[in-house]
């Protein structure tokens, strides 16, 4: 599904990506792991197309297309979602507005008709009472005044809407308490699905507890130094980054 | 005056010949007795009008162009500007809408305006220039059942002279400023509004403006007189071509509500901004101003401001009776060149009158955006409440937006709250939109439309939709 070969990404005049390379297939979960400024959220943002991340090198083919061509909205009218790190506010913009916009957004991209404000709202309350979310959520500003866990969680009801190909979670766990952490991890798992590919990137393995990935990679310096099984995530937790920080330059 | 030369002044008519009516057009440039004669002759107005416009002229004489507003513009050189323009001879408007400047139809079609409507604003065989007579033509039998008068300020001078006498000039006085002097003396038509005691007007009133012709300037008059108990909706929408230089677009406005009568009077303007570059459009400068004359009396102001090169524009309500209520909704935006200098006045005179200002700018391109606003609270208005709330919103870097909100407070009962928020379109919130496949060009109309909510849903039903065709329409391109 997702083929990224040799990438390599500056911001201004800093290389953050240094020649990364990955595969993903459908139906599996990836799990980035990193110390800080290891190029994890780069990543994110340049699948979805953010233009402060200039590409300088390689390639990223998704789903047999040549992703870097695209423009942010196309890539999500074809299947891509990042859930942010940060989920802007955008004061006055009801939820439920915002998210029937960008559904209707991708159908039409898939040439199917809008959905109506009635079956949008049936559809929306399900994916709601599907994520243990209250339904007051829609009637709010987009992200207006919402705690950390609402934000991460209203990113995953998004994402629900928009039932996405690939799914970038972008430090979905950080910011969270257990309750939270526990209650947005089993949203993404019921998520899960053959045809879905889930990016999980995170900080820290305790997302890991609760959402068990199929393959686990460790960024440092721009490149991915080290993949495995959910094992190397434990390592990871037992031996610090240092511990791959001086397996990879040794 | 002799009719020689009143006809002298009429010179297209001997340019092209003609003898009817209805083939005058345009009087010479320029501005002294003779015109404001001329023009009163032209209208068939009794001899007290006369008279009233030409203390107006020379009231307008010894008075000085206002220099306070924060808005640049070379000088208006008054002798240039033709002060009556008629409507034009069926030979000389297009016939059919394939005549029309193809970039206006385009806007037309943007605003989701119906076919009929766009021929009548373009100026296909309707006299777009004021079209309030065709509309209450249309349910003149039903207006008349309700005993409500809404014709053509011209012919409410003929036909309603006492009412004429009674409330022109009483709330917005010939000398008020500059340009009410000078409207008062030349202006040419706009309409009027008389809803008799009790009557709750059985339907919006609605006009629609247009400048047509070169090189004119637009005076219109505007008259409401609403009885005690009455209610009345009054709609206008402005409309006005493209055109290279600059026109003069100066109206007076003036509302009268007695005891326990409402008026709420809804402005949409999108008269022509001028081009990127700042070359032409209307010079918008207007005096609109509503009195809460009787007890209970309530006048509120919606407007929708996209157009224009410059707006100086300060629609405000005296508030006499007591409890009497004064609204004040306003969305002004401001894109490539343009000016705007907008707000009201709120001023209390009553006990326990109340006041609500709530005022959305926005600016783009190298625009600039002001609200300028003044809440006074006289000695005598025990009670008074106002609540101001003033937000502004940046799209880009090189706009401005600038707020001047003046208080003067006499009567130490009062509550004023004022609250003033300005933001900006930031590069992390298109990006967000744009992550969820919505355009950057719907990202911010989504979140312009939301930042001015509170105005629209003030706005009768079809006015709020084309408020937001226009709105959009107002800000393509300016981001990006």
């Amino acid at each position: 599904m997702l083929k990224i070969n040799n990438l390599k990404s500056r911001i201004g005049n800093t290389e953050i990506l240094c020649g990364m390379s990955l595969s993903v297939n459908a139906g599996e979960v990836h799990a980035i792991m990193g110390p800080n400024g290891s190029g994890k959220s780069t990543l994110a943002q340049v699948i979805a197309g953010h233009s402060d991340y200039i590409v300088t090198d390689g390639s990223v083919s998704y789903m047999g297309k040549d992703l870097l061509e695209l423009e942010p909205e196309e890539r999500a009218h074809e299947g891509i979602f990042l859930g942010f790190q940060y989920p802007v506010e955008i004061p006055g913009v009801n939820n439920a507005y915002l998210l029937k916009a960008a559904v209707n957004a991708k159908r039409k991209h898939q040439g199917l008709g809008e959905v109506d404000a009635f079956e949008f709202l049936k559809i929306a309350r399900e994916k709601m009472a599907m994520l243990g979310m209250d339904p007051k959520f829609l009637n709010r500003g987009v992200n207006q005044g919402f705690s950390g866990g609402e934000k991460k969680r209203n990113e995953i009801l998004q994402m629900a809407m928009l039932e996405p190909s690939l799914a970038i979670l972008d430090e979905t766990d950080s910011g969270l308490d257990i309750d939270a952490l526990k209650a947005v991890a089993e949203g993404i798992n019921t998520l899960r699905a053959p045809d879905r590919a889930i990016i999980l990137v995170t900080h820290y393995q305790r997302l890991l507890d609760y959402i068990e990935p199929d393959f686990v990679h460790v960024l440092s310096e721009g490149k991915i130094v080290r993949s495995g099984d959910k094992s190397l995530a434990l390592e990871l937790e037992e031996k610090g980054y240092d511990w791959i920080h001086e397996a990879a330059t040794a | 005056m002799t009719s020689e030369n009143i006809e002298s002044i009429v010179n297209k008519r001997y340019e092209h010949g003609f003898i009817t009516d209805i083939e005058t057009e345009t009087f010479a440039p320029g501005l002294n007795e003779d015109v404001v004669r001329a023009i009163s002759a032209r209208k068939n107005e009794p001899e007290f009008m006369l008279e009233w416009r030409l203390q107006a002229y020379r009231q307008w004489l010894e008075m000085k162009e206002p220099e306070w507003a924060h808005v640049h513009y070379p000088p208006i050189k008054f002798n240039e500007i033709s002060y009556y323009a008629a409507p034009k001879s069926d030979d000389d408007r297009p016939k059919s809408l394939d005549e029309v400047d193809p970039k206006l139809l385009e806007t037309y079609d943007k605003l989701g305006i119906p076919l009929h409507e766009r021929a009548r604003l373009a100026g296909v065989a309707v006299d777009a220039v004021f079209d309030s007579v065709s509309v209450a033509t249309t349910f003149k039998g039903k207006l008349a059942d309700a005993g409500v008068i809404f014709c053509s300020f011209s012919e409410a001078v003929r036909e309603y002279p006492d009412l004429i006498k009674q409330y022109l000039g009483s709330v917005v006085p010939r000398r008020d400023n500059f340009y009410a002097a000078l409207n008062s003396a030349v202006f040419s038509d706009g309409s009027f509004v008389y809803i008799p005691k009790g009557v709750r007007c059985p339907m919006e009133l609605s006009t629609y403006f247009r400048i047509n012709a070169a090189n004119t300037g637009q005076f219109e008059r505007t008259l409401i007189i609403a009885e005690a108990d009455s209610h009345v909706s009054y709609l206008e929408g402005c409309t006005a071509p493209m055109r290279d230089e600059n026109q003069l677009h100066a109206a007076v406005v003036e509302l009268v509500a007695l005891d326990n009568a409402q008026i709420k009077y809804s402005t949409v303007q999108n008269w022509y901004p001028g081009d990127e570059n700042g070359v032409g459009g209307i010079y918008n400068f207007v005096t609109k101003r509503g009195d809460c004359r009787g007890a209970n009396s309530k006048i509120s102001w919606t407007q929708v401001e996209t157009g224009s090169a410059i707006t100086w524009k300060y629609p405000s309500c005296l508030l006499r009776g007591e409890n009497s209520v004064g609204e004040f909704y306003s969305v002004a935006v401001a894109n490539n060149m343009q000016q705007a200098d907008t707000g009201t006045k709120m001023i209390h005179i009553g006990a326990n009158t109340s006041s609500t200002i709530v005022s959305k700018g926005i600016s783009a391109g190298k625009a600039q955006n002001v609200y300028r606003g003044l809440v006074k609270i006289m000695p005598q208005a025990h009670g008074a409440r106002n609540h101001t709330q003033c937000d502004s919103l940046l799209i880009g870097k090189e706009c401005g937006a600038h707020t001047f909100p003046y208080m003067e407070i006499k009567n130490p009962s009062a509550k004023i709250e004022h609250e003033a928020t300005t933001s900006k379109i930031s590069a992390d919130q298109l990006f967000y939109c744009r992550q969820r496949g919505i355009s950057e060009e719907d990202a911010v109309s989504m979140i312009v439309n939301g930042f001015c909510k509170e105005v629209f849903k003030e706005l009768p039903m079809e006015f709020a939709v084309e408020a937001q065709a226009l709105l959009n329409v107002s800000l393509e391109g300016a981001v990006g």
